[in-house]
């Protein structure tokens, strides 16, 4: 019984590594097209739904082109101009067509949903024997012997399942970290400052001289790049590209955005950007979490996405309102004994 | 400087609601002229405004910025010449972002935009330097973020931003209208000095006759989309609020029709 129950734990605990592994890796992964949701909401403040459909083109032209025998580095390039194009179409839209920035999001995901289609020839494109960027620096990266020392490290602590490699954890740490950098610096510059006052005053940055039109069109450009960048790396990483991945990916994007600066704080932009990475593998981990639960399956994903962005939104306020009504109860209670005080 | 000839603009031309906003206003500014312009509501004073940065475009009329013709050209454009500060204290600064990102937006005005860094270390001695004429401690808060200042901290920021890199002209939109009285005083003051220590050419619209009297060399009286008085010189010295009401019925016939305006 006792070696039954042992047993059990190892297993659970096996599983609850390697899971929390899988959300490690493919959550720094969708960072990226988080960090392009937090340019275009939070500092555009422009809910931009084009991202259910650039993420796909991200990984339709990536896969289509390693396919065709383009270069990984090369293809996963091409995506990410495929990306910037996307965004800067819903620019012009917005800006110069004055459509409103939800419609104009709206319609450029529905018209990337054919255009998706048109690239790939048909629904989905295997990658399984093509070379990607990962496992063109697997060979390169075995020859390291950082996955046996790892993998030496957990199994002393007792774990039995190994991850296949870690490299691409580790190489996408690097990539994600060094393009958050890049932003943090961008949102510093004069540029970037301009970009920031366009989501924040556009009547007073365009009193300074800033063009706001070109602003959002370039930032959006940014944005999508971004998410576009994430969708090419997760098909090369998943090893397909299937034209419903995009489906739902701008709520994944907010709730990492949400999550990510409720739980991590807001102070600077460094901050918040690094709150917004940590905010997508939290999400990874939760909805791994969640699908462990019996009665839940893979289809139910998008119903927990919902949930966990509901209660990633309503929480903090919870807590707030609770926090102000305890407040107001003790300041009450004092008054009050302090008036029994006075009478006694 | 300034040159407007001949501008007008209706509004919704042609339906029941047609105004004619402006009506065949010639204005000419010389460098360092600071002109106050007063007038009821709806007399077009913030319509002639939005003429000269450019956020409206006359139907006819043309206007020259140091001789150059702007008429046509977009208010991003034309704002590298023009510094502007707005009524609302909300509206001439970023509230998420820091004072001296602020400042770094404003100093940009008349440059061209780099992927430089917006906040050097000199950038901020020198943001310091201006923002000690302020007198409101701002020098210290550089990190601050804007949204947590008071209404009458931003509007001195708004004022400061609007001034520091020199502009060609200088517009300023009832920007004490939605201060409390002393607020409102400290910044009318505010402007009268950086008007001076720039050399600025200014163009003030106001509620307030007593600012309009106190402020400016020249000031001018707008109703219904005309120019009827122009003061200038030694005669505006002498102006009072009395001589000027009495002025608006001599010229109209009727009573100035707004409290807002004499008690302001």
């Amino acid at each position: 019984m006792d070696v039954e129950k042992e047993r059990k734990f190892i297993m659970s605990f096996d599983s609850f590594f390697i899971s929390t592994f899988g959300a490690v890796e493919s959550g720094i992964i969708y960072a990226l097209m988080a960090l392009g949701v937090y340019l275009s909401f939070r500092i555009l403040d422009f809910p931009d739904l084009t991202v259910d459909g650039s993420f796909v083109t991200g990984g339709a032209v990536a896969a289509i082109s390693i396919v065709n025998g383009v270069p990984p580095v090369l293809a996963t390039i091409y995506a990410v101009l495929a990306g910037f194009l996307a965004g800067v179409v819903t620019g012009i839209l917005n800006t110069k067509g004055k459509i409103n920035p939800l419609l104009s999001g709206i319609l450029m995901m529905i018209a990337l949903y054919s255009i998706n289609l048109r690239i790939m020839g048909k629904p989905n494109v295997s990658l399984l024997n093509e070379s990607t960027m990962f496992n063109q620096v697997e060979g390169f990266w075995a020859a390291l012997g950082i996955d046996d020392f790892l993998n030496n490290m957990i199994t002393s602590m007792g774990i039995g399942i190994l991850p296949q490699t870690w490299a691409i954890v580790i190489i996408m740490i690097v990539v994600t970290l060094a393009i958050k950098f890049i932003t943090d610096y961008f949102l510093k510059t004069e540029v970037g400052l301009a970009l920031r006052a366009t989501g924040d005053n556009e009547k007073m940055i365009r009193s300074f001289s800033a063009n706001t039109d070109i602003l959002t069109i370039v930032g959006l450009g940014i944005s999508n790049a971004l998410v576009a960048l994430s969708g090419a790396l997760i098909a090369q990483q998943g090893g397909f590209t299937d034209v419903s991945m995009g489906i739902g990916m701008i709520v994944i994007g907010l709730a990492s955005v949400i999550i990510g600066e409720a739980l991590f704080g807001t102070k600077t932009i460094a901050r918040t950007t690094l709150a917004v990475i940590g905010g997508a593998i939290v999400y990874r981990w939760v909805l791994a979490m969640a699908l462990k639960v019996e009665f839940l399956e893979t289809g139910d994903a998008k119903l927990i996405t919902s949930v966990i962005v509901i209660v990633a939104l309503v929480t903090p306020k919870i807590i707030a309102s609770s926090k102000e009504a305890n407040r107001k109860r003790k300041k009450r209670a004092m008054l009050s004994s302090r008036e029994e005080g006075n009478s006694a | 400087m300034l040159n407007m000839k001949d501008i007008s603009i209706t509004f919704n031309e042609g339906t029941l609601d047609e105004k004619k906003a402006l009506q065949h206003i010639n204005l000419e500014m010389q460098k360092g002229d600071f002109v106050t312009v007063i007038g009821s509501n709806g007399a077009g004073k913030s319509t002639l405004m939005n003429m000269v940065s450019g956020s409206l475009k006359p139907d006819i009329g043309t206007v020259k910025i140091n001789d150059k013709n702007v008429t046509m050209l977009p208010e991003y454009k034309r704002s590298r010449m023009i510094g502007r500060v707005f009524q609302d204290p909300m509206a001439g600064t970023a509230p998420t972002m820091t004072i001296e990102e602020n400042l770094a937006m404003a100093y940009a005005r008349n440059k061209k935009r780099t992927l430089k860094a917006g906040v050097s270390k000199k950038r901020k001695k020198l943001f310091k330097e201006h923002l000690e004429t302020l007198h409101l401690g701002l020098e210290n808060r550089l990190n601050a973020k804007v949204g947590l200042l008071s209404g009458g901290e931003r509007q001195a920021l708004s004022l400061l931003m609007a001034t520091f890199t020199e502009p060609n002209i200088l517009l300023l939109d009832e920007h004490t209208a939605a201060l409390d009285p002393s607020r409102a005083e400290l910044i009318t003051n505010l402007t009268g000095e950086v008007v001076e220590q720039f050399g600025l050419t200014t163009l003030m619209v106001t509620h307030n006759m007593q600012q309009a009297l106190d402020l400016g060399n020249r000031l001018i009286m707008m109703d219904k989309g005309q120019i009827i008085l122009e003061v200038s010189g030694q005669e505006k010295q002498e102006l009072t609020i009395e001589k000027l009401l009495h002025e608006f019925q001599r010229i109209r016939g009727t009573q100035m029709e707004n409290d807002r305006a004499i008690l302001g």
